[in-house]
């Protein structure tokens, strides 16, 4: 068993505040209408009861990041000969993110397998990665567009988090899950959890049921490599996308970036950006040739990434957890399941 | 109105064109998603309902190349217009089917009011209640308190340019010193207050370009001053600098041009009030030079016009 612990109700806002003394805590807040994580302050009104617009992913892979810095330095005596200083930026601070959601914490380990678990890993991801704990929150019920179950995850999956709270009558039961969510429990107000271990299971399973499942009771069989391959079908199915980036911006496992110099005069920085495939410059070459110019052969790279050449890099993984935010903010609401339901061989 | 008539008019300009495009419900009664039908069997998905939101003429450039049908309410009626106007369509080459349009929701507003659940069912009654059902039971909400902002102040609930209408005209009720009222009442505000609330609006936005993708007038589109590296007017950093810049540029390009369909505010999934900038420079092209964009054919945007002197620009006190 688990470590637990429970944390009345009342005392969940202290609980906040006394893990933001010790770390950099991010908390989904509550701007006009919308849900995102900032970092936490006593004046920011936090909001738990939806998931947030857009996943915590920025924290770890920061839209934009500065990789190093650079300066050019002129030799006074000798103007033609100019010098580069470079500065690193690796230097993370330890970091809580309160309140993901178990589709957000499952983004993280599709991010892990080519950023941390290879020969070369990345040290921006990485550095960040390591010095964050992740205490995600179980869903109370389903979005719109939401289908995590249909994709391997649950609505209280612990996979990728460190702890994961759910909420009871009376309070927030926490199960830590690694030894860095242990450490969540030192935090105060925090009681024995025991007792409400049978309250969190039952709540974690009535939900379980009301997620829906858009590739029907068989579950999501083998995409048809006749139909991944005919124009025809992609142009159909994306025919009313208009290319802008808000499914990937918003996607808990789209990872893609640019990586930029932005200088001025004679100072600069290297900055990785996020980018998405749905973007005209995503593909397009040096020479002017773009080997993906029409929106349906980007809209089949990111459904083709998920659903198939993810999976057959790392051992049938599918790179999609099911959030449903690319649904639900698509402003022409195109359905990714729809599309794989639809891709799905006989 | 049902979408009985609809169907039936699109049933014939179907066999006219190489394309319908219209509306069908999307992942949940809530959502309408665009449909383009090229298949008599199609027409049956057709749905029309106050969830049809999308503004379905942007589609229109970028078809060019086909005889295309198009299925537009009052607003985005005025999409049409501007584009012939600038001469981005073919007008000989478009079918328009006009929808008189009493309103539409916001679908940000409906979810606000029934605690963003996930909706089960949506119907909408005759005296324009809305019920929508969610798992925590059923609201009954009034269209025009989950309608957007532009509907409220609504001058053309018929389409301005229609070759079928799909059911009979509806005259506007609201008054047109109203429209910009938002506007002027946020001009109000000190230079600080402005500021201070545009920073921090413009602080959630991700720059994922939706607001211009969706744009129908923003036909820079692959050719963006945000994404370019030559000439460099904006990095790639994501600072508030930077995307302020962007939505600059973005609503300059549109002074004299933006229709005010509401699309780019729509699809925001940050929820940034972007609409206002574009309706602020409207309100000044309207006093500078008259024009309201996107209402008649043949008037020309200011900005395709150059006079030596206009007749409400005092140069020297510039």
């Amino acid at each position: 068993m688990a470590d637990t612990g429970f944390i009345p109700k009342e005392k969940w806002g202290a609980f906040i505040e006394g893990l933001s003394t010790k770390a950099q805590v991010y908390v989904p807040c509550l701007e006009g209408d919308t849900v995102l994580f900032r970092p936490f302050g006593k004046e920011k009104t936090l909001c738990f009861e939806r998931p947030a617009n857009s996943p915590p992913k920025s924290v770890i892979f920061p839209q934009s990041d500065t990789l190093f810095s650079f300066t050019f330095i002129k030799d006074p005596d000798n103007p033609q000969k100019t010098e580069v200083e470079l500065k690193e930026h690796l230097d993370f601070p330890k970091t809580i993110v309160i309140g993901s959601r178990p589709c957000d914490a499952k983004g993280f380990t599709v991010y892990d397998r080519p950023y941390t678990e290879t020969d070369t890993p990345d040290p921006y991801y990485k550095g960040r990665r390591e010095k964050t704990t992740i205490v995600t929150m179980t869903c109370n019920s389903p979005s719109a567009g939401c289908f995590c179950t249909a994709v391997g995850g649950s609505p209280a999956d612990k996979e990728g988090s460190d702890a994961l709270i759910t909420e009871v009558e009376k309070g927030y039961f926490i199960e830590a899950l690694t030894e860095k969510g242990k450490e969540i429990l030192q935090g105060p107000g925090v009681e024995d959890g025991k007792a409400y271990q049978g309250d969190a299971t039952k709540k974690q399973e009535a939900v379980h049921s009301m997620v829906k499942n858009p590739f029907g009771p068989k579950g999501l069989g083998k995409v048809s490599p006749e139909l991944f391959d005919n124009d025809e079908f992609w142009d159909n199915a994306v025919s009313k996308c208009v290319s802008c980036g808000a499914c990937t911006y918003l996607c808990p496992t789209c990872y893609c970036f640019n990586i930029t110099d932005e200088q001025t005069s004679d100072k600069g920085e290297r900055i990785r950006t996020w980018d998405g495939c749905m973007y005209v410059h995503f593909t397009l070459e040096a020479s002017g040739h773009n080997p993906r110019p029409t929106k349906f052969q980007r809209f089949k790279n990111r459904v083709g990434h998920k659903f198939s050449f993810y999976p057959e890099k790392y051992n049938g993984v599918i790179a999609c957890c099911g959030c449903g935010r690319c649904i639900r903010y698509c402003p022409m609401s195109v359905d990714i399941s729809e599309i794989v339901s639809n891709l799905q061989g006989a | 109105m049902g979408p009985e008539k609809m169907k039936e008019i699109i049933t014939d300009v179907l066999k006219d064109v190489d394309v319908v495009i219209g509306y069908k419900q999307g992942f949940d009664k809530l959502h309408a998603t665009p449909c383009f039908i090229n298949k008599a069997e199609q027409i049956e998905e057709i749905i029309w309902s106050p969830v049809c939101v999308q503004n379905l003429a942007s589609f229109l450039p970028s078809l060019k190349a086909k005889k295309v049908g198009v299925v537009v309410k009052g607003c985005d009626s005025r999409t049409i217009v501007q584009y012939m106007q600038e001469g981005l369509i073919d007008r000989s080459k478009v079918v328009v089917v006009g929808i008189p349009c009493t309103g539409v929701v916001s679908v940000k507003k409906v979810l606000d009011k029934v605690n963003h659940q996930p909706i089960e069912d949506v119907v909408f009654e005759a005296d324009g209640a809305i019920l929508v059902k969610t798992p925590a039971g059923e609201t009954k909400l009034s269209l025009a308190d989950v309608s957007p902002d532009k509907c409220s102040t609504c001058l053309y609930p018929t389409p301005v340019v229609y070759d079928h209408l799909a059911a009979e005209p509806i005259k506007s009720v609201k008054a047109p010193e109203d429209v910009y009222k938002d506007v002027e009442e946020f001009e109000g505000k000190s230079l600080e207050e402005r500021k201070v609330y545009w920073e921090k609006e413009f602080d959630r936005c991700i720059r994922c370009y939706a607001c211009r993708n969706a744009c129908p007038m923003c036909v820079c589109q692959d050719s963006c001053i945000a994404e370019s590296r030559d000439p460099h007017w904006i990095s790639q950093k994501s600072n508030l600098s930077e995307k302020f810049m962007f939505h600059m540029i973005h609503s300059i390009h549109l002074a004299g041009r933006c229709v005010e369909c509401g699309e780019c505010e729509r699809v925001c999934p940050m929820g940034i009030p972007v609409n206002a900038l574009k309706k602020k420079l409207n309100h000044d092209m309207k006093a500078l030079y008259n024009y309201e964009p996107g209402v008649n054919p043949e008037d020309k945007p200011p900005m395709y016009t150059f006079s030596v002197e206009e007749k409400k620009i005092e140069e020297h006190k510039l």
